[in-house]
């Protein structure tokens, strides 16, 4: 893939020639607004009250995060951010694979929050240093956010792997199901971010007692509009009310 | 009386927004109402822009659900204190960090029972300020706040995080 660095975008950070800055805001407006729909998913059904006040928490930051990129993105197309959430389908969405993955057990959404936050924690601190001051301010709270998420999943991951036998073998499992999800979080991304998550989540493995995943096949696509079928059926749900009365408002 | 020795049009101007600020920095934080929203640091200017009352405030955390109610507190109170023109405009650049919070702030904070926020290992509870509090719970009731408990008088209380 062709890479350059297109005006706007965080210096230093490389954006594929074929998504742009839009493209390059609505992805990560969409990795953070998706993940904040399947984190509420959990409100009211998670194990305990604690979890059911964790989860949702974390998901009102990505959910903060990706409100502000719509706006941003908005005031440079004359759109509101309901436009970019509510209007569009989901080969409209550039969000990455992993987060519209379904919430499954609760080891599938720690494993997949895991994932996430080492991602963000290396995406974060480039953007705070962002020419675009919007997107270093956004930024520069989303970091501190991530690396407070990343003190529960990573907390998680250790209790769910060195726990139980059953906890252990579903983190497992989690982890297997998940893994070839992951190549897609570097693309168009620095260089660098690959080997700082390698690290971290390798150090979470050795510490945890399980396993890194063989190197599957890797499904990609979000980035360019092909998701899995669980984007359709998440979409149907998060956008009825916009769809059935456009424009309605509270 | 000689015309030339009234105030002019940006005398009355600045008066204007100095009274819109005292108006605006007294709106209190709708989940902690013993600090108001210029001694959270959420309130980050008031100006006057043609005649209008342009109000400008940052998110603490990125999903703060307060905001929205933040922005029609400030408009109900610039409506009862006579300013018929005004709007409120979020920006996020500086980010908001606990360091904007001042002394008295804190010890507001620490009186209403919650702790200001430290470092984890320096919260002290803001009950019997003895002991040594451990995390019970890293998301507490509002974003910015976790949940602890006192080792000492065994009290659970709210922690300001630090950000």
């Amino acid at each position: 893939m062709t890479e350059s660095v297109v005006s706007g975008a965080p210096q230093g950070m490389p954006v594929p020639e074929t998504i742009g800055k839009r493209g390059w805001l609505l992805a990560h407006a969409d990795d953070n607004l998706i993940l904040a729909h399947r984190l509420g998913e959990w409100i009211s059904k998670a194990p305990e009250l604690e979890l059911d006040i964790a989860l949702g928490n974390i998901g009102l930051d990505h959910l903060g995060v990706a409100r502000s990129l719509y706006q941003h993105l908005g005031e440079e197309e004359g759109k509101s951010e309901d436009e970019y959430a509510m209007g569009r389908t989901d080969r409209e969405f550039r969000n990455m694979l992993l987060v519209e993955q379904p919430n499954g057990d609760f080891a599938h959404t720690v494993v997949r929050q895991f994932f996430f936050d080492c991602y963000q924690l290396q995406l974060w601190p480039d953007l705070a240093g962002s020419e675009d001051e919007v997107v270093a301010g956004i930024a520069t709270r989303a970091n501190k956010e991530a690396a407070y998420h990343y003190r529960f999943s990573h907390g998680w991951m250790l209790r769910l792997g060195d726990g139980t036998d059953e906890s252990h073998d579903r983190a497992q499992v989690a982890l297997d199901d998940l893994w070839r999800f992951t190549d897609e979080m570097f693309e168009g991304e620095a260089s660098g971010y690959r080997q700082a998550w390698e690290a971290l989540v390798g150090e979470m493995l050795a510490e945890a007692g399980l396993s890194r995943p063989e190197d599957p096949y890797q499904k990609t696509g979000g980035r360019i509009g092909y998701h899995t079928e669980h984007l359709g059926y998440l979409l149907a749900e998060m956008q009825w009310m916009q769809r059935t009365f456009p424009g309605l408002e509270w | 009386m000689d015309a030339t020795n009234l105030p002019g049009p940006g005398v009355v101007m600045v008066t204007a927004a100095s009274t819109a600020f005292d108006t605006v920095a007294s709106v209190v934080d709708p989940e902690i109402p013993v600090l108001t929203i210029d001694e959270l640091g959420v309130l980050r200017g008031v100006r006057e822009e043609d005649g209008a009352v342009v109000v400008t405030i940052t998110p603490t955390y990125s999903g703060c659900p307060a905001m929205r109610q933040i922005e029609d507190d400030i408009s109900r109170a610039l409506d009862r204190a006579g300013f018929t023109d005004h709007r409120v405009e979020v920006t996020y650049q500086p980010a908001w960090t606990t360091e904007w919070m001042t002394e008295e702030a804190r010890g507001k904070l620490e009186r209403f029972g919650i702790a200001p926020p430290t470092a984890v290992e320096d919260v002290r509870c803001p009950k019997c300020r003895l002991g040594d509090p451990r995390m019970i719970a890293q998301f507490g009731s509002t974003a910015c706040k976790a949940l602890m408990v006192c080792s000492a008088c065994g009290d659970p209380f709210d922690y300001f995080k630090e950000h």
